[in-house]
């Protein structure tokens, strides 16, 4: 335990132990949550089978995603259930592992070709939520006084949006389309980034080595991008990473409701969507696409929780 | 207490005013010209020029605001520029729809929500704890629409013929009708704003059944219910126990509790009243901020059940740009929503008195 400094100094030194506390109990928490990492490993399998499903879909799959299979593959139907020989399908159908959709094409296609757009989705949405929401909260966090107000009273406004709805107003005036979806669904996530950065911003930028290195004479944008940014990150990895799991979630929702990925585009949601109205006469048309949407999300969540215990446990939820 | 209640309205101005701001401009900057969608392709020119005159839509932006806040503020929230109906008619309509929903969806994961935490925390690690929080981390991954499908399909398809059969939309069998409120208490020539409150309430018909005795119609609406609620609950069903779970352990690990065991006390009593109502205040947090979520869920729930609600109202009238009554959905729901934090934020005043003093 350092010694206390006198006047401004003493809080640095209170913070500063807390942090060594931290650093030394990472690794002995991370160790004692064996069903949480248990969780993370599950969800890296997850996502480790997803991601060479989505690189080898060309290989996995006979038919394209979108080649209508009518003249193509004596037999085929419009909706016809799934069929394998090998399970007892009569011989003389034509093998679907998961069915045709009404256009007639293979539906097992569709969903392993989902995988990339879903995936891509994920990444590349959160990618552009977290990019803007960390440059407003280190602005905010950094500067403090009313440039820090009008920015986080901005992103309040953001949030008590109920998510979806303003989702669906952003697409509705840019217009339907996935980047769109994506572009929406980003926006709404901003806040949560910024919060997380402008937290963590705070709560490092009056520390020892922070002062040490201004003192030092490095530049703002060296403090802030060489020492204050790499400390706010671990935070910033975990909410990301639950983060992709929502906005999966969302954009799906979104192409559910026509808003998203438009037709013919193999992406689960709007695969969904336009069958949903079959649910009784072809329900393998939601079950599947919905098993590997949920799948995808649940691998997401797990490693989020995963890493959550195992790299902060004061945010132990 | 009462300074702290003050200051905390106070501060929902601003955020009023941001609301009202975005709402407004954002619907506004919606491509294509409202005209042409209503009258179609055929409209001329000159058509558009009497009905954006007609509407005030020839007016600048800025005047076209202050116009609808001055509506705004004696209670006209427009009209329907695609119906010509008063947006308040169409909320008294559409609300009750989706406040039901929410209230049986929150009834269902509240307290079931909270019952699974506190049994996982209390025996944390057993079986029990890793299949509830395996099962909630699922609750959470799967998509709404996905789980309300699959409900609709197991119980309105696969067990149709058994007790088990659930109604997979609308919100009453065809043939039955519900007796308006104002009718069973003979008020039908009532005119106003009690009116619209007693019509408000008559449009919850589990509410409106309920307290007229009309058994047979409330036990319809309720079936109706079951799989939009637990489609839209299981979310937030999910979050609830979680949270309550590790609340609960932080707080289980306290001094004050190894205090309490060392007093001799029962374990169910150290629980009870020691740790859980220090750990509900993350609680109520996540219930604030899943009340939005429910929001929009609802769009999705309403989709798939077929409910006309607030939530499938918004996303058709912004598909036909009918801006009067985005706009007056969007604020309700927003002033609702900022309502719900804003009691969230006064009911940890009264849950930890630390934050009364700051």
């Amino acid at each position: 335990m350092t010694a206390p400094y006198q006047g401004a100094g003493r809080e640095v030194g209170v913070e500063e132990a807390e942090l060594v506390r931290r650093q030394s109990n990472i690794w002995r928490d991370t160790g004692r949550n064996v069903v949480h990492q248990r969780n993370a490993i599950v969800g890296l399998f997850i996502l480790g089978f997803l991601v060479l499903i989505a690189v080898f879909a060309d290989q996995i799959t006979i038919y394209p995603p979108d080649q209508v299979l009518i003249g193509v593959v004596p037999g085929a139907r419009p909706a016809a259930p799934p069929c394998v020989h090998a399970f007892g399908c009569p011989e003389d159908k034509p093998q679907f592992l998961m069915g045709t959709d009404p256009n007639v094409r293979d539906e097992y296609s569709r969903v392993v070709h989902g995988a990339r757009v879903s995936l891509f989705v994920g990444f590349a949405t959160v990618g552009f939520a977290i990019m803007l929401g960390m440059l407003a909260g280190l602005v905010a966090g950094y500067a403090g006084g009313w440039g820090d107000n009008v920015i986080m009273r901005a992103m309040d406004i953001l949030l008590v949006f109920p998510a979806l709805l303003l989702a669906i107003s952003i697409v509705t005036a840019l217009g339907q389309s996935l980047i769109n979806a994506q572009l929406a669904i980003g926006i709404v996530a901003i806040p949560i980034y910024a919060r997380i950065t402008r937290a963590s911003v705070l709560s490092v930028k009056e520390t020892d080595f922070v002062t040490a290195s201004r003192a030092l004479g490095e530049s703002s944008r060296g403090l802030i991008f060489r020492r204050i940014l790499p400390n706010s990150i671990t935070p910033l990895i975990v909410a990301g990473t639950l983060g992709i799991a929502g906005a999966v979630l969302d954009v799906a929702a979104l192409s559910f409701l026509g808003l998203g990925a438009q037709p013919p585009l193999a992406e689960w949601g709007s695969m969904i969507g336009l069958d949903s109205g079959r649910l009784f006469s072809a329900p393998w048309l939601i079950i599947f696409p919905g098993i590997a949407l949920s799948l995808t999300v649940f691998g997401f969540n797990l490693l989020g929780d995963g890493l959550r215990d195992a790299l902060d446990p004061r945010l132990n939820r | 207490m009462s300074r702290y209640i003050i200051r905390r309205l106070l501060l929902t101005i601003p955020v009023l005013a941001g609301i009202l701001i975005l709402v407004f401009f954002l619907s506004h900057i919606l491509p294509g010209s409202q005209c042409r969608a209503l009258i179609g392709e055929r409209a001329t020119d000159a058509m558009c020029a009497d009905f954006d005159h007609l509407h005030g839509l020839d007016l600048p932006v800025y005047q076209q605001f202050v116009n609808y806040v001055a509506g705004l503020a004696q209670g006209d929230l427009g009209a329907s520029v695609k119906t010509s109906q008063p947006v308040t008619t169409l909320l008294i309509e559409r609300l009750p729809v989706t406040i039901e929903l929410s209230f049986y969806a929150l009834l269902f994961a509240v307290p079931l929500g909270v019952l699974l935490g506190i049994v996982s925390a209390s025996r944390r690690n057993s079986s029990m704890d890793v299949v509830t929080m395996a099962g909630a981390n699922l609750g959470v991954s799967v998509p709404i629409f996905v789980l309300g499908l699959m409900l609709a399909f197991v119980f309105s398809y696969l067990l149709k013929g058994t007790v088990l059969w659930l109604p997979p939309s609308g919100r009453l069998t065809p043939g039955l009708t519900i007796t308006p409120l104002v009718v069973s208490w003979g008020l039908e020539d009532l005119k106003g704003p009690l009116r619209n409150i007693i019509d408000f309430f008559s449009n919850i018909y589990t509410f409106n059944a309920l307290i007229t005795a009309q058994w047979v119609i409330f036990v319809d609406a309720f079936r109706h219910l079951i799989l939009p609620a637990i489609a839209l609950g299981t979310i937030p069903l999910a979050i609830i126990a979680r949270i309550t779970r590790s609340s609960l352990l932080d707080v289980l690990g306290l001094d004050y509790i190894r205090t309490a065991r060392a007093k001799g006390l029962s374990d169910k009593a150290v629980v009870r009243h020691h740790a859980l109502p220090n750990s509900m205040l993350p609680v109520v947090t996540i219930f604030g901020l899943q009340v939005g979520a429910l929001l929009g869920g609802a769009v999705l729930t309403e989709t798939i059940f077929n409910l006309s609600g607030v939530g499938r109202a918004v996303s058709e009238s912004i598909a036909s740009r009918d801006y009067a009554v985005v706009q007056g959905f969007v604020v309700v729901i927003a002033i609702g929503y900022m309502f719900v934090n804003l009691a969230v934020d006064i009911s940890y005043a009264f849950l930890d008195p630390r934050i009364r003093l700051q």
